[in-house]
């Protein structure tokens, strides 16, 4: 089964959908393809398979900007149509029933294939091209590109190059299938497969186990919120009428198929596979654990694509959400809150690491708390907006660290220790590394600004000004962080022990690329420049909510660049001008209350000692061992206790029962029924006479049988 | 009606016998006679199933075909009656497939005492036995065939198992001799009220006839039977003795054919010929079934010995198949066939590579092992592979067992409450990360980390020629599963809907 949904949908076929934005599919599976070459010829390769990897990402990202591309052709396409010949019916689609209406412009691009069938139900699998998968699809293999290129000089010693990026191709792929997903089940291989593939990344050095065990903690983390995901799939596969179409699941939902209730708690479950995916509290915890990967694995997987799986769900399945959540009554959601929590836990402890990396990876955590707060607020557009933006200075800034273990501080992440001063030797890094940060903090005009600053806007005019608040705030723990973490980093005196030196082109060039998209992303929906390129081409018009279009407020730009500003100002006199922090320095040594909030921060608020010593270790420790002892002691008890009854009263039977009335017949049966039993007991009596006479007894039973049976 | 139909499935269930009396009389020194005639018996049966799979009408996989219907003990009413349709369809192609792997594995790797004759004679019968149970459409033969299984699995503990073999072969034994005592009672009970033991007669009948606490009643008995073989909590502690000291192949057998044995019992015999008495007994199997999920997942995790881990796994997994029977929907009973071939497929494939593992390492305790992958990388990325498709990853064939076991849960049968079995549904789901956490806390003792010291040095082999013979289709086939699950939902859905829809 084949069907092109545009095809079918609009009466005359002229601007049916190029080939390419058709048959997107090909994407991902050419990763999926690149990933078994590698796996099966690599190692025999000159270049151990990093040629098959880059040259298929490289496709890849071309076709991506082709169907990015095409997709903007046909967006014009169907708006110029629709004018010129006022076809009221063009957006009504016969097979997807979620077009809102006349002026809604473009239905997705679907193509599905049988897949399986159950009770009669036949299910497909599918593809479905949009705005949103066209921008996910050009993110992926974009940075996907930039980190195999990168690799090539960072991982270049690896013992594991060539099965690096066998596994970097599956990574890709399956997130591609991810994002083409038509229906939920697909996407939850897409969403697992990433997943396994960041378990084999994160433990890429298993021969230490803190790595393994990140691997772990990673997989199991977040399949704790796939819990909700699968059940989430489930609720909504049944509200939605039988089906796992997302499309159809949307439109459901919008209707309020079925009353709220139900969409409330399909709602519910799936905002815990985001919490789980996407590192929002309280399960955020594996995310900083996930950097003992290689670094790019931390650009690629751990910034800028894999962990925002969970927010491009909550954007997939937004008529669930904005139905289950009622966000278009403004006030409080419990998606809103999570990601409002998750903006400031995040940043918290961003101030308290040594680890470069980490101090990235908390900053993700806080970034992707944006993103989830936007959904929550009905600031759509905006989350997907950073979704984009953050993809680019976030990818950066890691890539930056990189570089900067690389060639700067000999393998080391440590600020403390092993930078300081790294401007001088680093002067690429150092410029670049500026700029993510910049970006990240939300400084006009950097890519950043736009974003956060549409997030901020559409979260006061839907009538979530709490939620305001806390996006300024967070921006302002952003700027003090990142602006510690360059002083740490660049300034003072070097205080390793090696020769920085600035990293090779392979590595730079990287970096370079993605400054400028640092600087210049946010250009692509800058709303009072007025281009509203994510609005026109992105946000999706079949079956999607009527989501507040927010309009640019000046004073709400300039405050939050303002405090954005006067805190990485604040903050760098403090460690410029006064050695250190100041009035502040040994703060948490003179005072209780500052060294508890200190102590609390570098303990992660404890929430890893709860999960690893309270729920894992007693779920390992004394639930498994009484399990266990159950099993060993009262179970196979009554087991081997009835193997030891028997022939007490196969003996009873013998001398109370059988010897006196008993024909002598039943005599035998019974004694070795007894003894049989008995044999429970004494393992060491194994002849193979006794086996034989249990088989007699199976006979005589049978025997029995069929003579009662006559 | 062609020469091939009509002879079809009495030579795939009697081919390995003539095996048989040939590998008898065979001198026990001509060990490569016996190890040839062996492959071939199964190569030729598995030709058979091939003819079977391709003259296979798809469309009708709800009615039985190739049936063979003729006198047998008349003064008892017994026919030899067998049929086959898409319900034994994917059971009977995997039970022919796992015989031939593990005579291949065995070739160089026959565990003391040796006695390859003896040996390959026991799996012979076994094949008999198991390809017999899945198209026997007589309960007597069904019982015949279900019992004849017992024997060779009992001497292979027995004689080729470990250290603590004759408790755990007795164990494993009297237990399901237990279960098949009560199985027979009720066989004969529903005989006696429904005056045949023919299968498809019985479940034609639906019941009728037979009041609704005598039905009650009689699912008891074979609840008793089927639960034990599966194995469902708390029947279950036979399993691990019994896997921990098994032979390889044998574990794998066990695993991937003989646990089977019980929830296809469930499938063929008890729920359609008892629906009301199944309805009463619906709600305490679901309940069972997911106890023995999470329950066999903690004991898991107190486990040091890796093949006895993937012992209480399959405790663990048969959970979710269970659970999909309970629910009593085409949905639920269709994915819990999938969940008997994925895992068969998977946990014979985890077997194969423990069974691997302890023949390099000479043990199989986790606290000794590590550094698998360092050592033999192809067995550690199988290993993984196999950890993977276990915890149930989409894309591979364990995701299509669970996931719409769990669906099903959601909306069972009608008569079924459904707040408990949503209850059940969530303890399930939770039961997905169980697993995960077992099987990938295993995997990092077992071949992440550096080598022990005291194997650092050894020698160790990856996988050589017969393991690649005997894992590639296992391999392959929970590749092919997962990525189109339609190659089983095919061919069941058929029979499934016929037996239990609307």
């Amino acid at each position: 089964m084949y069907r092109l949904a545009v095809e079918k949908t609009t009466e005359q076929a002229e601007f049916a959908a190029p080939w390419l934005i058709s048959n997107a599919w090909v994407i991902p599976l050419l990763m999926m393809l690149s990933f078994v070459v590698i796996l099966l010829f690599g190692k025999r390769m000159p270049k151990r398979g990093a040629e098959v990897g880059i040259t298929a990402v490289g496709a890849a990202f071309v076709m991506s900007c082709v169907a990015a591309f095409q997709w903007i052709q046909h967006v014009e396409n169907s708006v110029s149509e629709k004018a010129g010949a006022g076809l009221s019916g063009l957006g009504k689609s016969l097979v997807l029933p979620g077009v809102v209406g006349p002026e809604s412009g473009v239905a997705p691009i679907t193509q599905t294939w049988d897949w399986w069938s159950n009770g009669l139900i036949k299910f497909s699998a599918g593809i479905q091209i949009d705005g949103l998968a066209v921008m996910m699809l050009f993110v992926v293999t974009f940075i996907s590109l930039l980190v195999y290129i990168y690799s090539t000089a960072y991982m270049k010693d690896d013992t594991r190059y060539t099965y690096f990026y066998a596994a970097l191709s599956l990574f890709t792929g399956s997130m591609l299938v991810l994002v083409v997903a038509d229906n939920s089940l697909m996407f939850l291989v897409g969403w697992e497969l990433v997943g396994a593939c960041s378990f084999m990344l994160i433990g890429h050095w298993w021969e230490e186990k803190p790595n393994s065990s990140a691997a772990i903690k990673a997989f199991l983390t977040t399949r704790t919120g796939d819990i909700g995901l699968l059940l989430g799939i489930i609720v909504t596969f049944f509200a939605a009428g039988q089906t796992f179409n997302l499309t159809e699941i949307n439109q459901a939902a919008l209707d309020g198929r079925g009353g709220h209730t139900i969409w409330l708690v399909a709602a519910s479950l799936l905002l815990m596979g985001i919490i789980g995916k996407s590192g929002q509290f309280p399960l955020h915890t594996w995310l900083p654990d996930a950097m003992a990967g290689p670094t790019p694995v931390s650009a690629l997987i751990h910034a800028a694509t894999m962990v925002v799986a969970g927010v491009y769900l909550g954007a997939r399945l937004y008529g669930v959400f904005w139905q289950g959540f009622s966000i278009a009554d403004g006030g409080m959601n419990p998606m809103a809150i999570i990601g409002a929590i998750t903006i400031i836990v995040g940043a918290l402890l961003a101030f308290v690491q040594n680890d470069i990396k980490k101090v990235l990876a908390y900053s993700t955590v806080s970034q992707l708390g944006y993103m989830v707060m936007g959904l929550g607020v009905g600031a759509w557009v905006a989350a997907i907006f950073h979704l984009f933006t953050h993809a680019f200075f976030k990818a950066l800034l890691f890539l930056g660290a990189g570089s900067i273990s690389h060639s700067g501080s000999h393998h080391s992440f440590d600020m403390k220790k092993d930078m300081g001063g790294l401007r001088k030797f680093m002067p690429v890094t150092f410029a670049t590394f500026m700029i993510g940060s910049a970006a990240l903090s939300g400084i006009a005009p950097l890519a950043g600004f736009w974003s956060k600053d549409e997030i901020l806007a559409t979260a006061g005019q839907g009538g979530f000004q709490f939620f305001q608040i806390i996006g300024i705030s967070g921006a302002v723990l952003t700027a003090a962080y990142m602006t510690r973490c360059i002083y740490l980093t660049f300034f003072g005196e070097y205080r390793g022990h090696h020769h920085p030196r600035e990293s090779p082109k392979a590595i730079t060039v990287p970096l370079i690329i993605l400054a400028v998209f640092s600087v210049f992303a946010g250009l692509a929906n800058a709303a009072p420049l007025g281009i509203h390129k994510f609005t026109k081409y992105v946000e999706p018009r079949a079956a999607f909510p009527e989501v507040v279009v927010p309009h640019f407020e000046g004073l709400l730009a300039f405050v939050s660049v303002l405090a954005v500003l006067l805190s990485a100002g604040l903050c760098s006199y403090l460690w410029f001008r006064k050695d250190q922090l100041g009035p502040f320095k040994g703060l948490t040594q003179r005072n209780a209350v500052a060294r508890g909030g200190y102590t609390f921060l570098v303990n992660k608020y404890y929430l890893d000692v709860l999960y690893t010593d309270v729920v894992v270790g007693g779920i390992k420790g004394p639930l498994a061992r009484s399990a266990y002892w159950f099993n060993q002691n009262i179970l196979d008890g009554v087991v081997n206790g009835i193997g030891r009854g028997v022939p007490v009263l196969g003996r009873g039977l013998y001398k109370y029962v059988d010897q006196g009335t008993v024909d002598s017949a039943y005599n035998g049966l019974a004694k070795e029924t007894g003894e049989a039993g008995g044999l429970l007991r004494r393992l060491q009596s194994g002849q193979v006479q006794r086996y034989a006479l249990l088989i007699v007894i199976a006979i005589a039973i049978f025997s029995i049988a069929l003579i009662l049976a006559k | 009606m062609n020469w091939f139909d009509s002879w079809a499935l009495p030579l795939a269930v009697f081919l390995p016998a003539v095996g048989l009396v040939l590998v008898l009389a065979v001198p026990k020194a001509q060990e490569q006679t016996v190890k040839v005639i062996a492959l071939l018996t199964t190569i030729l049966t598995a030709a058979v199933g091939i003819g079977i799979l391709t003259r296979f009408d798809y469309n009708k996989s709800g009615s039985l075909q190739f049936v063979v219907d003729k006198q047998w003990i008349p003064v008892i009413d017994a026919r030899f009656h067998l049929g086959i349709d898409g319900i034994a369809l994917p059971m009977f192609a995997l039970s022919m497939l796992i015989t031939i792997l593990c005579i291949i594995y065995s070739w160089n790797h026959f565990p003391e005492p040796h006695n390859p004759k003896a040996f390959l004679a026991l799996i012979l019968l076994l094949e008999v036995g198991m390809n017999g149970t899945f198209v026997a459409q007589d309960l007597v033969l069904f019982f015949i065939f279900f019992e004849v299984v017992l024997l060779p699995m009992f001497f292979m503990i027995g004689v080729w198992g470990g250290p603590n073999r004759e408790y755990a072969s007795i164990k494993f034994f009297l237990f399901t001799l237990f279960g098949s005592a009560l199985m027979l009672l009720s066989f004969l009970a529903l005989y006696f009220k429904l005056g045949t033991f023919q299968i498809p007669e019985l479940a034609g009948l639906h019941g009728a006839g037979i009041a609704h606490g005598t039905q009650v009643l009689i699912f008891g008995g074979l609840f008793l039977g089927f639960a034990i073989k599966v194995p469902m909590f708390p029947f279950h502690t036979w399993l691990p003795d019994a896997h921990t000291e098994a032979p390889t192949v044998g574990s794998v057998i066990l695993a991937a054919v003989l646990l089977k044995l019980g929830t296809f019992g469930f499938i063929r015999i008890a729920l359609p010929i008892l629906p009301s008495g199944a309805q009463t007994w619906a709600p305490w199997i679901g309940a069972l079934a997911v106890i023995g999920i999470i329950y066999g997942a903690l004991a898991c995790l107190a486990q040091t010995d890796m093949k006895r881990l993937i012992a209480f796994s399959s405790v663990s997994h048969m959970g979710f198949v269970m659970l999909g029977i309970a629910t009593m929907t085409d949905f639920g009973i269709n994915a819990a066939i999938f969940g008997m071939v994925a895992h068969g497929l998977i946990t014979g494939l985890l077997f194969f590579v423990a069974g691997s593992i302890q023949h390099n390492y000479h043990t199989r305790e986790m606290s000794r092992l590590g550094g698998l992958l360092q050592q033999a990388p192809r067995m550690g990325w199988i290993l993984g592979f196999a950890v993977m498709a276990s915890l149930g990853l989409p894309g591979l064939a364990g995701f299509w067992g669970e996931f719409p076991a769990i669906l099903a849960a959601y909306s069972p049968a009608a008569g079924l409450s459904v707040g408990l079995f949503r209850g059940f549904m969530v303890v399930a789901a939770i039961g997905t990360v169980f697993s995960a956490g077992y099987l990938l806390w295993m995997y990092q003792r077992v071949a992440f980390g550096e080598p022990k010291e005291e194997f650092a040095d050894a020698h160790i082999h990856d996988v050589g020629p017969a393991e690649w013979m005997a894992w590639t289709p296992l391999i392959l086939l929970t590749l092919a599963l997962g990525i189109y699950p339609q190659i089983i939902f095919g061919v069941t859905d058929g029979a499934v809907t016929r037996i239990f829809g609307g």
